[in-house]
């Protein structure tokens, strides 16, 4: 890998760490909120199956879940397993793609 | 007179052990004081290494009670309360024999990160014109009091883990490089300091500024170094 893909990596890291950081408030104040209000899973379903702007939150958190943690996970590899190279990203990708899926699984079945 | 016990890493690359020894203590001593008379005094076999014994050439840093230090601006009252030294060479490289660690890969590293000066002008030329209140300078100036102990290098927990991690001595020089606005490798430099082994490999421990004999914080120059390589890699500069 060059050293500016290395480079654009640890930038797309830093950016996803910053969107993460909102994503992360608003959903544990959204929590909060519907655990305080006593809503049921039916009731928060019923808020939010159709609803376009929390299908948009979340699938923005996923993508930013799915580029933050494989890149964090790359150093981890490296430094503690000293597992580097192509086999490690080729890894990694795959462990992205896993990500995504479930993270887009999980917001249809909540959205969808 | 009290004594002091010391232990004494002997050994070379293949291994070795502590050795005790028992040591006069006195007024003002510093661990270099107390490897030097070990070595003249009780066993000349022992190899360590020291030139100025006065802060400025950065030869004698060792593992001091578990931590790097410049063993001659290191007093004994200030790291052995209890009358007992533990010395051994510095981590994160290799020991030659001893006290006496290998440096020859930790300014190598300096090489690659391209520590060195590269101007455009000659002898014939004038001076060049830098404020010293320009913020350039005044980041330069901030990492160029460096004696390249090895101290932050054997401080680095980074270092330890990716052997081909530049480090922080290396990254503070071609920070103070990247400001100075006479240098003409700017471009070369960012992208040798660049990627897995270079400033980006930092976690921010700062385990390096917090054991810098010379209160340089290499940790700030590297953070400086992250913000550069950043831009210069999403303006496509190489």
């Amino acid at each position: 890998m060059s050293r500016r893909a290395e480079t654009l990596l640890w930038v797309a890291q830093r950016a996803s760490a910053a969107v993460l950081g909102v994503c992360v408030l608003v959903h544990l104040a959204t929590i909060i909120y519907a655990v305080q209000g006593g809503l049921t899973g039916a009731e928060i379903l019923a808020r939010t199956r159709g609803n376009a702007a929390w299908a948009a939150f979340y699938t923005v958190f996923v993508c930013a879940v799915a580029v933050h943690a494989p890149i964090g996970l790359r150093s981890v590899l490296a430094e503690w397993l000293g597992w580097r190279g192509r086999s490690r990203d080729f890894a990694l990708i795959a462990f992205a793609v896993m990500l995504a899926g479930m993270g887009m699984r999980a917001v249809s079945g909540v959205i969808g | 007179m009290s004594t002091l016990q010391v232990r004494v890493w002997r050994g070379d690359a293949k291994g070795g052990d502590f050795q005790s020894f028992d040591v006069p203590r006195r007024e003002s001593q510093t661990v270099l004081d107390v490897v030097t008379f070990i070595q003249r005094t009780l066993d000349p076999t022992l190899a360590y290494r020291y030139a100025c014994r006065v802060g400025m050439c950065g030869s004698c840093a060792m593992t001091v009670n578990g931590a790097p230090r410049w063993t001659c601006r290191t007093h004994v009252d200030k790291v052995a309360k209890d009358g007992k030294l533990s010395i051994a060479p510095l981590r994160n490289m290799p020991v030659i024999r001893d006290l006496a660690a290998d440096m020859r890969e930790f300014f190598d590293k300096w090489a690659r990160a391209k520590g060195r000066f590269r101007g455009a002008t000659t002898r014939k030329d004038d001076f060049a014109h830098v404020s010293p209140q320009s913020d350039a300078r005044r980041l330069a100036e901030a990492g160029i009091e460096c004696i390249g102990c090895g101290v932050c290098y054997a401080a680095c927990d980074v270092v330890a883990a990716s052997p081909d991690y530049l480090g922080p001595a290396a990254l503070n020089r071609a920070w103070t490089l990247v400001n100075d606005v006479r240098d003409t490798d700017h471009a070369r430099r960012l992208r040798a300091v660049a990627g897995d082994a270079g400033c980006l490999a930092c976690h921010t421990h700062v385990s390096c500024t917090e054991r810098c004999p010379k209160a340089i914080a290499p940790t700030a120059g590297i953070a400086g170094l992250k913000r550069a390589v950043s831009r210069a890699a999403l303006k496509g500069e190489w």
